[in-house]
C-alpha cells in the first residue's frame, strides 16, 4: 500500500513537471487528482490498474502535445513505477506478455541492451575542490559546531592512522590499515545516521567509530590486544567493535557482513523502533557472492538498510577494471530493484546528504538503498602491502595533495572564517598529544588473562574445553620459562 | 560377490521404470517374456527390500510432558516450530520454499497461523540464508533458517564456519548469533544419489563454536530442535529425511526439551558398545537383536544425538564396561566423526579395550545412485563387524 502511494505521488510529481516543461493538456492533472482520490480505497488491484490506465492515458496525451524529451521522462518513470508492482494480475485476454518473471512489453526488433559504462551514473557533489558550495539548494547548512566536529574527527583519525602506521613499522603492533583519503566517507555517513542505527563494516571504517565517540584508548587497546580490549585480544588489529556504539565487530572474511546486515535490518524492521542498518564494504568485496546475496535479500525482503560502498579504485593491487566491467557498483543497484546513487566520497557534505536521505527513506519505506562513494585509497592496502609495486606515486600524490576530503573541508571552513592556520596548528598539536597519550598507555598495559583463550567459544565453557584449559595450565606451569607469561594479566584466584 | 553381480546385470537389463515394478502388468509381462525366470521375481524382491534399510522402532510414549499426539518426524518438527513461534514473538522462519509448507511439509500452516513476516521465502541462495539468519540473531531475534538439503549447505560453509561459529569469541562476547538455528534434511533416502543423501556433520564437527545435533525419531526431533532453538549458540539441526514420513510415534503436543551434548543409552548390554546417530541408530538396534539371537552377544546401544560438543563421558563409561566399541555412520569413513570418537575412546579407555575399535561407515566415494544398497553401512555389514570383534 505504501509503495502504491509513493508511486502515485511520484507520478503526480512527474505530471506536474511535464506540465511545467511542456504546458501539456488538462487531462493529466485531472487524472492525477482522481488518482489521489482513489488512495483512500483499500483495494490494491483497483489502484494498480487505475494507475496503469492513467499512465496510458497521459502517455498518449503527452505524445500528442509534448516534445520527445518529456516523453522519455515519462517512459522512465513508468518503468520504475511498474517495477514497484511486480507481478500484475493475470489476464489472458490481453495481447501483451504474460510471463510472471518480468513486467515488460514485446518488441519486434532484435536489440541487446547496452551497458552504459562510458557515461556512467553521475557523481553527486555539493562542494568543489576548493570547498565552495556548487548549488546552494544542496547545502546541508550544518552549524559551525557540527562542521568543526566533522573536521576534528577526520583529522584525529588521520593523526591516529599516522602514529599507528609508524608503530607497526617499528614492530610495536603486528598489523595496521590506514584510512587515508576515505575519512570523508566515514564521517559524512556516520553523521547522517541515528546513534541507534546498527553499523556493519568491513575494516576501513574506523572513522564511523571515531564519530560515535569510541575512545582513543579503546582503539589502541584493540590494536595492542591488551587487557582493556573489548574483544579480549583475540582478533588482529583494526578489527574493532562496540556494543554500546552499535558497531558490530569487524571480521576479516570480506562481504560476509552484507547478508548479515540484511538480516539485522529485517529484525530491526520487525522491532518497529525507527532504526536502520548501514553496511559498509569496498568495491572489491562487492565481487563476493555474499554481496549478491545481501543486495537481493534486502530488496526482496524489504529491509531498511543502506549499503555503503567505498569505491577507492583498488582491492589490494587489483584495479577496478580487473574487478568489474559494468558502471561500477552503483549501476548494479537498479538490477536488484534498489534505489542507488553515486557520490563524491571526498565531499563530506555530499556523503552526508545522500546518507541522510537514504536513511530517512529506508526507515519510512522499508527498502534498501545503495550509495557508492567514489574515492581513492591514498595509503597502502595495509602494513603488509607496498602499493608502489602496482601504481604510480604521481597518481597517489594527486589525490593526497589536490583532492582530499580533509583539505576540502578545511577550505570550506577557512572561507567561512571558522578555522585559521593557528587553529590548525594548535589542533594538530593537541590531537597528536591525545593520540600519543593513549598510545603510550596502551603499550604499557598487560595482555589479557590467559583464561580468555577458552571463554566465549560457546556461551559457557563446555566440559571438553574445560579439560583443554586445565591441560594448558598444567603444561604452562611445567614449562613456564618457555612462555611469555609476564606479559599477561595474572590468573585470578 | 557373484550374487551381487547377477543383480546388477538384471537391473541393467530391465527397461521398466521402478514405478511399475510389482504391478500385475509387469508380472505377466515378465513371466511371458522371460519364460518364468525365477531370478526375475527375486530381483524385484531385492529392490523392494532395499527401499528401506532400517526398521523404525518407536520410543516408549513420553508421559512427563503432558498430552501426546501421533506424529511422524516432519509433523514433530512443525510442532516444535509452532511452539517456538507461539512463545517467542521475535522468532522467524525462512529459507527456500518454506512459505507454502516446505518441500518436506515441515512448515505447513505456520505462515497462515503466524503471518508472512514470520514465515517467509528467501531468494535461492544458501550463503544469503545463513548470513541473513546470523544478522537476525545478531539483532537479538530468534532465527530459524532452513537449508533445503544438507547437501546444499556448503555454499553457506563460510558463513557458518568463519562467521556464525566465531561471532561470540571474536567480539569478546559483545555480539553473538546464539539465537540462530539452521535446520536441514539429512542422510540417505534410498535414491537421493550424490546431492540428496549426504551426511556432512563431520565437516562442521571441526568448527569450534557450533553445535551439531541429529535426532533419531519424532520425539527426539521435537525435543532436540526446541533445545537448539533455545540454546545460546548457533546450532545446526540435521533431520534424517528418510524418517520424515516413515517414523511415527506419540509426541508431546506442548513444548519440551531434550538436553544437548547428552547421548542416550537405548539398550543396556555387556559385550560391545554400539554408537550411532540419526537413522543408523535403528540399523544398530536391529544389529543388536541379531547379535543377541545369532551370536549370544549382549550389545549396549547408544544414540549420540549431539555431534558437537559430543558426550564423551557416556560413551567412555559404556566402553569401560563392555571393552569393545563399534561406531557406525552413513558418511564416508575417512575424516568421518567416528574417527574422532574412536581416537578419544582409545585415549580414555586404552586399558579397557579388548579389540580394536571398529568403524562401519560409508565408503570413501561420493554417495551413489543405483549402488546405494551396497554403499550404506547396513545391518549385515555391522553384524559382520561385531562377529569379528567378538572373535578378535
Amino acid at each position: 500500500m505504501q509503495y502504491i502511494r509513493l508511486a502515485g505521488i511520484s507520478y503526480y510529481n512527474d505530471c506536474r513537471q511535464i506540465r511545467k516543461t511542456t504546458g501539456a493538456v488538462e487531462t493529466i492533472s485531472s487524472c492525477c487528482y482522481s488518482l489521489l482520490e482513489i488512495f483512500d480505497t483499500s483495494d490494491k488491484s483497483i489502484i494498480v490498474s487505475s494507475i496503469n490506465k492513467m499512465y496510458g492515458l497521459c502517455f498518449r496525451a503527452v505524445r500528442q502535445t509534448a516534445g520527445v524529451k518529456a516523453t522519455r521522462l515519462l517512459q522512465m518513470r513508468t518503468f520504475r513505477a511498474s517495477a514497484v508492482y511486480q507481478q500484475q494480475p493475470f489476464d489472458s485476454s490481453l495481447e501483451k506478455p504474460q510471463f510472471p518473471g518480468a513486467s515488460a512489453e514485446f518488441v519486434d526488433q532484435l536489440e541487446f541492451i547496452q551497458p552504459n559504462v562510458i557515461s556512467g551514473i553521475p557523481i553527486y557533489r555539493v562542494m568543489d575542490r576548493q570547498g565552495n558550495i556548487i548549488n546552494p539548494s544542496q547545502d546541508p547548512q550544518l552549524s559551525k559546531e557540527t562542521v568543526l566536529n566533522f573536521y576534528q574527527k577526520m583529522t584525529l583519525l588521520n593523526t591516529m592512522d599516522r602514529i599507528l602506521y609508524e608503530s607497526q613499522r617499528q614492530g610495536r603492533i603486528s598489523f595496521y590499515m590506514t584510512n587515508y583519503g576515505e575519512e570523508g566517507t566515514h564521517i559524512g555517513s556516520a553523521a547522517a545516521l541515528d546513534p541507534n542505527d546498527l553499523v556493519f563494516g568491513q575494516y576501513r571504517e574506523a572513522g564511523v567509530l571515531m564519530y560515535r565517540g569510541f575512545p582513543l584508548d579503546l582503539f589502541m587497546a584493540q590494536c595492542y590486544a591488551n587487557a582493556d580490549d573489548l574483544g579480549k585480544g583475540r582478533q588482529m588489529p583494526v578489527h574493532y567493535g562496540s556494543k554500546d556504539l552499535n558497531f558490530v565487530t569487524i571480521s576479516s572474511p570480506l562481504a560476509t557482513q552484507l547478508p548479515q546486515a540484511a538480516g539485522a535490518a529485517y529484525a530491526v524492521k520487525r522491532e518497529n523502533m525507527n532504526r536502520a542498518v548501514i553496511c559498509y564494504f569496498g568495491e572489491g568485496a562487492a565481487s563476493e557472492g555474499d554481496a549478491h546475496a545481501g543486495f537481493n535479500f534486502s530488496a526482496t525482503l524489504e529491509c531498511p538498510l543502506i549499503f555503503f560502498c567505498r569505491n577507492n579504485g583498488y582491492a589490494i593491487s587489483t584495479p577496478t577494471n580487473e574487478q568489474y566491467r559494468g558502471d561500477g557498483i552503483a549501476a548494479r543497484g537498479p538490477g536488484y530493484g534498489m534505489l542507488s546513487i553515486r557520490v563524491d566520497g571526498n565531499d563530506v557534505f555530499a556523503v552526508y546528504n545522500a546518507t541522510k536521505e537514504a536513511r530517512r527513506r529506508a526507515v519510512a519505506e522499508n527498502q534498501p538503498f545503495l550509495i557508492e562513494a567514489m574515492t581513492y585509497r591514498i595509503g597502502h592496502h595495509s602494513t603488509s602491502d607496498d602499493s608502489s609495486a602496482y601504481r604510480s606515486v604521481d597518481e597517489v600524490n594527486y589525490w593526497d595533495k589536490q583532492d582530499h576530503p580533509i583539505s576540502r573541508l578545511r577550505h570550506y571552513m577557512m572561507a567561512r572564517v571558522w578555522w585559521s592556520e593557528d587553529d590548525e596548528r594548535s589542533w594538530r598539536k593537541q590531537s597528536r598529544k591525545m593520540v600519543m597519550e593513549a598510545f603510550e598507555k596502551a603499550e604499557k598495559r598487560l595482555k589479557p588473562n590467559l583464561e580468555l583463550l577458552f571463554t566465549d567459544v560457546y556461551d559457557v565453557v563446555t566440559p571438553h574445553l574445560e579439560k583443554q584449559r586445565q591441560a594448558m595450565w598444567r603444561h604452562v606451569q611445567q614449562y613456564k620459562e618457555h612462555y611469555p607469561l609476564d606479559l599477561y594479566e595474572k590468573n585470578s584466584p | 560377490m557373484a550374487a551381487a553381480a547377477r543383480f546388477l546385470i538384471r537391473g541393467a537389463n530391465s527397461k521398466l521404470p521402478i514405478a511399475v515394478v510389482g504391478s500385475g502388468a509387469h508380472c505377466s509381462f515378465g513371466s511371458t517374456f522371460l519364460k518364468l525366470s525365477l531370478n526375475c521375481n527375486s530381483g524385484i524382491k531385492t529392490q523392494r527390500r532395499h527401499a528401506a534399510h532400517f526398521t523404525f522402532q518407536p520410543d516408549p510414549v513420553p508421559t512427563q510432558f503432558g498430552p501426546t499426539q501421533k506424529m511422524n518426524l516432519f509433523q514433530s518438527v512443525t510442532s516444535a516450530l509452532d511452539n517456538t513461534l507461539a512463545n517467542d514473538p521475535t522468532a522467524v522462519i525462512f529459507g527456500e520454499d518454506v512459505a507454502f509448507g516446505g518441500v518436506f511439509r515441515c512448515t505447513v500452516g505456520l505462515r497462515d497461523k503466524y503471518g508472512k513476516d514470520r514465515v517467509f521465502n528467501t531468494p535461492l541462495c544458501e550463503q544469503g540464508i545463513v548470513g541473513f539468519g546470523i544478522g537476525v540473531a545478531v539483532a537479538g531475534a530468534t532465527a530459524i533458517a532452513e537449508i533445503q538439503f544438507a547437501d546444499y549447505i556448503f555454499p553457506a560453509f563460510d558463513q557458518i564456519v568463519n562467521e556464525a561459529a566465531k561471532y561470540r569469541y571474536r567480539s569478546g562476547d559483545l555480539f553473538d548469533c546464539g539465537n540462530l538455528t539452521i535446520r536441514a534434511p539429512w542422510g540417505c533416502v534410498g535414491h537421493g544419489s550424490l546431492y540428496h543423501s549426504q551426511s556432512p556433520e563431520a565437516f562442521f564437527a571441526h568448527a569450534p563454536g557450533l553445535k551439531v545435533v541429529i535426532p533419531r525419531g519424532p520425539v527426539q526431533a521435537k525435543g532436540l530442535l526446541l533445545s537448539c532453538i533455545a540454546d545460546k549458540n548457533p546450532c545446526i539441526f540435521f533431520e534424517p529425511k528418510i524418517m520424515y514420513r516413515a517414523a511415527v510415534e506419540q509426541v508431546p503436543v506442548e513444548s519440551y526439551t531434550i538436553p544437548l551434548s547428552q547421548a542416550e543409552v537405548l539398550q543396556e548390554g555387556s559385550d560391545v558398545t554400539l554408537v550411532a546417530w540419526g537413522t543408523q541408530v535403528h540399523v544398530l538396534r536391529e544389529v543388536a537383536n541379531l547379535a543377541q539371537e545369532k551370536l549370544g552377544v549382549s550389545c549396549e546401544l547408544i544414540d549420540l544425538q549431539t555431534i558437537l560438543p559430543w558426550d564423551v563421558e557416556t560413551v567412555c563409561k559404556s566402553v569401560v564396561k563392555t571393552g569393545r566399541l563399534l561406531i557406525s555412520h552413513e558418511a564416508p569413513v575417512t575424516g568421518g566423526f567416528a574417527s574422532e570418537i574412536s581416537s578419544s575412546v582409545q585415549e580414555e579407555c586404552f586399558l579397557n579395550l579388548e579389540a580394536p575399535i571398529t568403524r562401519v561407515c560409508g565408503y570413501d566415494t561420493p554417495f551413489p545412485h543405483i549402488f546405494e544398497p551396497f554403499y550404506i553401512p547396513d545391518k549385515w555389514k555391522c553384524f559382520e563387524a561385531i562377529k569379528k570383534m567378538i572373535n578378535y
